[in-house]
């Protein structure tokens, strides 16, 4: 949620041109059909949903607060370039998530061919230093960015494909279908990834941890 | 799967920054940014999204700001707030079109105007800098001679002053006329261009309403760059094109009197 109390930003209720407007969280469904009811109506509803997840993956995967804030704006621009183009039909099908976050891994692959590599650890440590931490735990902030960074690491060992499909279903949340789809992999694939990629990371733990 | 464990990895979720909504808004047009700049006539706002620059406004104001934000949302139910990040080519060729009062080679976000209104912008955009047309004059290049009503609405409805030149768009009778930001304002935008009001009025006071040349026998609007260059001893004043033709006059390319 946006932390400015700029009037420009405060979430607007969308749907202005017919229809009740939408507020809170919404399902899936029920985006995808504001889109195709309305694209520029319900369009910053998408954003606002989605935008952290994009953000996140962006982030992961290129290290840098800048480029994954370039590579998620971009996501999103094009999807709204290509919602714009669709028949409502198509719309009402989309899984918008999904659909997004395969959006956003294509820009994120882009973005790596054009760079050299870099090391992991020392861009990760940047890419975390924020305002405020996420978990608002007993441990004071630093140790809490300390574990962060720690489970970053352990995420970033693992073989590519087992990254993903952990990330996208453990770290941001996705259903398996969504994260199949996101991955244009099947399911039991997907499925295999995520139970191979948790083992790894369950045997990088201490032994009291696991 | 241990609960604590995936709770570890569920914690590595970063919210966006604050801005990246507001930038993608902007960058599909569905929201505004604006900048204040300095113009021939005082410092103005100019609003822009991905689509191009959307309206213009005076900022030599009382509460110039808040007028401005508050007749943008209501005007164009979008939101609005100042640039935070302007790109330098964008704000160079805005503060150029300014300078020139007139922007050329921008684009414009003129989603709510239907496509009589853009012929009609369309059409005061190409009016150079010094010169003016008369709203018949414009009537005419859209091909709907006798909408001058039409027209003065359309001109008057111009969300970016001065970026598109309605300012020169005068009264057939050759009187200066109305202006969005007020008839001084216009005056004294015409005055920096290199017209003088005053003797322009005068002059379609005495029915002057072409100028031709007698040693090139053409015939144009007095405010043409061609007409001005005419030596006094070579100007041949008419009070319509009839009264020209008649006296073997041809009209100018140009300016299409």
């Amino acid at each position: 949620m946006p932390t400015t109390t700029d009037t420009a930003t405060r979430p607007r209720a969308v749907a202005r041109r017919g229809g009740p407007p939408l507020s809170g969280p919404l399902s899936q469904e029920q985006l995808a059909q504001a889109l195709a009811h309305d694209l520029d109506a319900a369009f910053e509803a998408l954003v606002r949903s989605e935008q952290d997840l994009l953000f996140g993956l962006a982030l992961r995967s290129t290290g840098d607060r800048g480029a994954a804030e370039e590579v998620a704006q971009d996501a999103l621009v094009r999807a709204y370039r290509a919602l714009a183009a669709y028949p409502p039909e198509r719309i009402r099908e989309l899984r918008p998530r999904a659909w997004l976050v395969r959006i956003t891994l294509n820009l994120c692959r882009n973005h790596a061919r054009h760079r050299r590599a870099r090391p992991v650890a020392a861009p990760l440590e940047a890419a975390l230093e924020r305002p405020a931490p996420l978990v608002q735990g007993p441990e004071p902030t630093t140790l809490r960015r300390e574990a962060a960074l720690e489970w970053e690491r352990r995420l970033a060992a693992l073989p590519g494909p087992y990254r993903a499909a952990v990330e996208l279903r453990h770290v941001q949340g996705l259903s398996y279908a969504e994260a199949a789809e996101a991955l244009d992999r099947p399911v039991n694939t997907v499925k295999t990834h995520v139970h191979r990629g948790l083992a790894l990371l369950r045997a990088t733990l201490p032994e009291h941890e696991r | 799967m241990s609960d604590p464990f995936l709770a570890e990895l569920a914690t590595l979720r970063t919210p966006a920054p604050s801005d990246l909504a507001p930038t993608v808004l902007l960058r599909v047009g569905l929201a505004d940014e604006y900048l204040r700049l300095d113009s021939p006539v005082g410092p103005v706002f100019v609003a822009y999204n991905g689509r191009g620059v959307s309206a213009s406004g005076p900022a030599f104001v009382d509460d110039a700001e808040a007028r401005f934000e508050a007749g943008f949302r209501e005007r164009f139910g979008r939101p609005i707030r100042p640039a935070r990040r302007p790109q330098p080519r964008l704000v160079g060729a805005i503060e150029r079109g300014l300078a020139e009062g007139r922007g050329r080679g921008l684009h414009f976000d003129l989603r709510l105007a239907g496509p009589f209104a853009r012929e009609v912008l369309a059409t005061a955009l190409r009016i150079p800098r010094g010169e003016v047309r008369p709203y018949g004059w414009v009537a005419r290049e859209v091909g709907h001679p006798r909408a001058m009503r039409a027209v003065g609405t359309a001109l008057a409805h111009n969300p970016m002053p001065l970026l598109i030149p309605c300012h020169r768009v005068v009264r057939s009778d050759g009187l200066i006329g109305a202006y969005a930001w007020g008839s001084p304002v216009k005056r004294s935008l015409l005055r920096t261009e290199g017209l003088d009001p005053e003797a322009f009025e005068l002059a379609a006071q005495h029915g002057l309403r072409y100028l031709g040349s007698d040693t090139t026998h053409i015939v144009c609007l007095p405010s043409c760059r061609h007409a001005r260059r005419i030596t006094p001893q070579h100007q041949v004043p008419f009070h319509d094109l009839a009264e020209a033709a008649r006296a073997g006059y041809r009209p100018c390319r140009d300016c299409r009197p």
